[in-house]
């Protein structure tokens, strides 16, 4: 059993159901991306684990406790970072303090983990008194990324992290996501760009409409040619 | 019980208060409530107009009651003579410029649109001269016109023609103002466009009391004509005199009564009327229409619907029914008064009106209006009976009891104020709700 | 070179001292307003009110600190009856968020119902004020009134004209500066100050960080208590306490947050003293400054006056409008939605 699994996953937004039977999951030190055409239940997915849906079947295993019920901010505090595709930073905040507000739940000292997410994103370490508004669309992410990581999460969520960046800041944030996998951190992640995605993935899960279509490692999702036809053109 | 049943409970509710009231306080008083209940009733139909078809939130009610009013004072008051030749021509020249520097800053502004300070400056430049050229054209004008029989004018008076003409002017005067005010400002989101129609509401009750050569500021524009008998005819013609000793009571009681009804009629007939015209125009394709654009306005542009167009109509129309209101009520006092023009009064009540009595509803609006100025006024007697009750058990002159009595009078505020806060949360669809088609 | 000194003395005396004294106080209020749409984003009808309810709080405790003979030298009593006024205004926006505005925030209301419910929580403490002090004027200022006396300026530089400065102008000065830089501090220094502004700028951010919405609600209120007091008792022993007069106020300290941009506090306190001094230049009558600075031959015959000092408060009126108009973002707002 992974270490974060959703398992027979059947939820949605109200009227229908958008998740049919869904398991998604990942252990420490893992990259896990989740793709799929549109519509295909990608963000649902990830919003179900993180417990901004209610599901109507399955549930959600955190290290062997049943986190279900849990809200986002109490799954926070069990060591679950998330950062959300869109409107994911303190705009009007400088780099510091949207850092610091990262860290808002610990009472501890929390230099160090800002000393650590400045190693791993230093061009936020320049710009650290600048508000986060004023930074370039890839940096911002960063800084997204860097904010959810100071709650030392064991595992962090990302939703699109990509999306509508350029292709070479795509490269180096990839870069940095396989950096902090390193550090034995679980990353699971929603990604449009499946192709790149599935290259750094150690396990990838492919949804269509809502249901497990292919789940198998990054690689071997690659090399499928079914897989290869129908979602990353060929 | 059926919503329609209700209704008719509620309206009858109503008069048998207004009775109760006739036969405590005095028919006087009865009818000279039943009469302000009315144009109350017709301001809080033009607040719903805007609100209830188009979800427009304005608080500015105040000045287009005001604007109707002095329609009254420009259509009815008698000329002054000698003031148009004074400064008339000032008067328009001055005019005339503000309209052109008005019409070329917006003109320099649009112009020069995402040129930063450049913007600013020359528009700044524009006006200023552009001001600066109208005062100089209407400050001589203006001293001259005051100084003409400044005790009993002092202004450029009116056309002398019947007053009842002014309610249909003020109307048109009040659409006039709100297209204008509209066109600026229908774009800003809903707070925003209830600040700015507040401060614009009160920009124009400050023109008006202080611009004496029009309506004599501070000073007041008194004895406006009537449309319905003056009581010291009545009392002079022995016909009525007959009469009134015929059913028991005597010429003045019932001159009093007699002029209150007639009014009390021609109020009614513009009620009645305005009430159908807008319930006609709900009902139609173009409510429909204007329903359908206050739901889901995303929607309806992209359906293809000139939104700001339908909201500028609303607006108009509105706020020309508040005007017709405010000519009304000025025609009641028989006098203009710049000063009586209270935010409080004019604008917030008005909103507990609507909202009381059903906001999107033309029924519930009027049945708010007569309710809601019912109590405010009343609240005073009725809070002295109530704080003579409770202290009866006091000294005469008690400290607490003379300061209970003093402050009766503030009763009403508290009462209102805890009225729309409860029937916000309770009752939020008011006394007659909207009915949905 | 006396011309010179002169007509500054008159510009000082005037326009500059007036203008930085109202200036603090509409500033404190625009703060209170400010605050409040950027935390609660809504726009709160009843904050006139609310500094009239806190100045009325502060007026009571003056008397009965005055009654027991108790002062406060040459400054005025009523400053160390603040922060009883202010504790009792507290209590009072507490007790109002419970009953009415935590409901509205709980069902997601939109802006305009916040307005009209905001209007009814006016109603209402306007009907207590009355209630309580009545509708009359009321002097609560005592001590020493002026810091420096007009004749006593003239006397010291032999110059013609005279420079008066009040005790009460000098107090709003000092506090208001105190307070800004209290809450400045308190914003970007402290953690709790700085989860306010995260709330204020991404609520769905915030929450997710775990920053509790009630407890930023709550401290919001106690701020804005405190600013409406200070500012409504500053304004009061200026002039004097009306009731009616801080109704007056609302729309002048609504332009004040607006000019400056909506949810900005450094804007609040811009726009502050932006319509200050606007109404204050704009009214006045420079024809006694004129003379002294032109030659005689050029001496002007009117009062040069842009506009009559009736208009005062109508300037602030206007240049909201305006800028509602032009530029609704303000000078250093950012949120357009």
């Amino acid at each position: 059993m992974s270490f974060l699994i959703g398992e027979n996953i059947t939820c949605g937004y109200g009227g229908a159901d958008i998740l049919h039977g869904c398991t998604v999951g990942v252990d420490p030190g893992e990259i896990a991306v989740v793709v799929g055409p549109n519509g295909a239940g990608k963000s649902t997915a990830m919003k179900a684990m993180f417990g901004m849906l209610d599901l109507r079947e399955g549930r959600v295993m955190l290290d062997d406790t049943d986190i279900s019920t849990l809200a986002p901010q109490e799954r926070v505090i069990h060591g679950m970072g998330f950062v959300p595709q869109n409107n994911n930073v303190f705009t009007s905040m400088t780099v510091e303090e949207n850092l610091e507000m990262g860290a808002f739940i610990r009472r501890d000292n929390i230099a160090d983990t800002m000393a650590q997410v400045f190693e791993l994103f230093p061009v936020l370490r320049d710009k650290r008194s600048q508000p986060a508004g004023e930074l370039s669309g890839g940096q911002r992410q960063q800084v997204a990324v860097g904010r959810a990581l100071m709650t030392q999460p064991k595992i962090l969520m990302l939703d699109e992290p990509t999306a509508g960046v350029s292709p070479i800041v795509m490269d180096e944030l990839f870069d940095r996501i396989i950096e902090v996998a390193r550090t034995g951190i679980a990353i699971l992640m929603v990604e449009q760009n499946a192709k790149q995605a599935l290259n750094i993935a150690d396990k990838g899960f492919v949804l269509v409409q809502g249901r497990n279509a292919y789940t198998d490692t990054g690689a071997a999702l690659l090399a499928n040619a079914e897989v290869r036809r129908a979602f990353l053109g060929g | 019980m059926t919503q329609s049943y209700r209704n008719i409970m509620m309206f009858a509710g109503m008069a048998v208060l207004l009775a109760f009231v006739g036969f405590g306080q005095g028919w006087d008083i009865s009818l000279l409530l039943l009469n302000m209940c009315i144009i109350s009733a017709i301001m809080a139909l033009g607040v719903n107009i805007q609100w209830g078809y188009a979800g427009l939130f304005s608080i500015g009610s105040m000045g287009f009651a005001a604007l109707g009013g002095l329609a009254g004072v420009i259509v009815s008051a008698k000329p002054v003579s000698g003031a148009w030749q004074a400064g008339g021509l000032g008067v328009l020249g001055g005019l005339l410029a503000t309209i052109l520097t008005a019409a070329l800053g917006v003109f320099v502004w649009r112009r020069l649109a995402n040129q930063g300070r450049r913007q600013y400056l020359l528009t700044g430049i524009v006006v200023l001269i552009g001001f600066l050229v109208s005062r100089g054209l209407m400050g001589p004008a203006i001293a001259a016109i005051e100084e003409v029989d400044p005790a009993a004018a002092g202004y450029l008076g009116g056309m002398g023609l019947p007053i009842i003409l002014s309610w249909a002017v003020g109307g048109l005067l009040a659409a006039g103002a709100a297209w204008v005010v509209g066109k600026v400002s229908l774009g800003l989101r809903s707070d925003y466009l209830a600040i700015a129609t507040l401060g614009i509401s009160e920009i124009i009750i400050f023109v008006l009391k202080f611009e004496d050569w029009l309506t004599r500021g501070v000073k007041n524009v008194t004895g406006l004509p009537r449309p319905v008998p003056y009581e010291v005819d009545l009392i002079a013609s022995s016909a009525f005199q007959d009469w009134a000793t015929s059913i028991g009571s005597n010429a003045t009681a019932a001159a009093s009564i007699v002029v209150k009804l007639c009014y009390a009629g021609l109020f009614s007939a513009v009620l009645l009327l305005v009430l159908y015209l807008s319930e006609i125009a709900l009902r139609s394709p173009w409510g429909r229409m204007m329903r359908a654009i206050r739901d889901n306005e995303t929607a309806a542009e992209a359906m293809g619907k000139n939104v700001k167009a339908r909201h500028l109509q609303v607006f108009v129309l509105g706020s020309a029914v508040i005007g017709i209101a405010g000519a009304m009520l000025t025609t009641l006092d028989g006098q203009f008064t710049p000063t009586s023009y209270q935010p409080l009064r004019f604008t917030f009540l008005i909103w507990v009106m609507v909202i009381i009595g059903g906001s999107g509803n033309n029924w519930g609006a009027v049945l708010g209006g007569f309710v809601v100025w019912f109590f405010w006024i009343e609240a005073e007697p009725m809070g002295l009976w109530a704080i003579n009750l409770i202290t009866s058990g006091m000294s005469e002159d008690s400290a607490l009891r003379l300061h209970l009595l003093d402050s009766a009078a503030y009763m009403r505020l508290l009462t209102m104020g805890l009225v729309l806060l409860l029937v916000l949360r309770f009752a939020p669809r008011g006394l007659i709700p909207e009915v949905k088609r | 070179m006396a011309d010179i000194l002169n007509a500054l003395v008159i510009i000082a005396n005037f326009i500059i001292v007036p203008g930085l004294a109202y200036g603090s106080q509409l500033a404190l209020g625009a703060l209170g307003v400010t605050l409040v749409f950027g935390v609660l984003r809504f726009s709160n009808i009843a904050h006139g009110e609310t500094m009239a309810a806190g100045a009325m709080f502060t007026m009571l405790v003056t008397w009965w600190l005055q009654s027991m003979e108790m002062g406060f030298g040459p400054l005025p009593t009523a400053l160390l009856a603040l922060p009883f006024g202010t504790a009792a205004a507290m209590a009072l926006c507490l007790a109002t968020d419970k009953a009415v505005y935590g409901y509205y925030r709980r069902v997601k209301a939109s802006p305009a119902i916040y307005i009209i419910v905001s209007v009814g929580v006016m109603f209402v403490y306007n009907g207590l004020i009355r209630f309580v002090v009545g509708p009359q004027d009321r002097v609560i200022t005592d001590g020493q009134r002026f810091i420096m006396k007009a004749r006593a300026f003239k006397k010291a530089t032999g110059l013609n004209e005279g420079l008066a400065i009040k005790t009460s102008q000098a107090v709003s000065v000092g506090c208001a500066v105190l307070a800004v830089a209290s809450l400045f501090w308190f914003l970007n220094r402290t953690r709790t100050g700085k989860s306010m502004r995260a709330y204020s700028d991404n609520e769905d951010l915030a929450l997710l960080s775990g920053i509790n919405p009630e407890r930023v609600v709550l401290i919001t209120w106690l701020i804005t208590a405190a600013l409406a007091t200070l500012a409504g008792t500053l304004y009061g022993l200026d002039k004097s306490f009306r009731p009616f007069v801080y109704m007056q106020l609302l729309l002048p300290i609504f332009a004040a947050a607006i000019v400056g941009g909506f949810g900005s506090p450094l804007g609040a306190i811009a726009g502050g003293f932006v319509i200050a001094f606007s109404e204050l230049t704009i009214t006045f009558a420079y024809k006694r400054v004129l003379t002294y600075l032109l030659p005689d031959s050029m001496a002007p015959t009117t009062l040069v006056q842009l506009l009559s000092t009736d208009y005062k408060i109508a300037v602030s009126f206007a240049i909201l409008v305006i800028v509602l108009l032009i530029k609704p973002t303000g000078m250093f707002g950012q949120r357009s939605s």
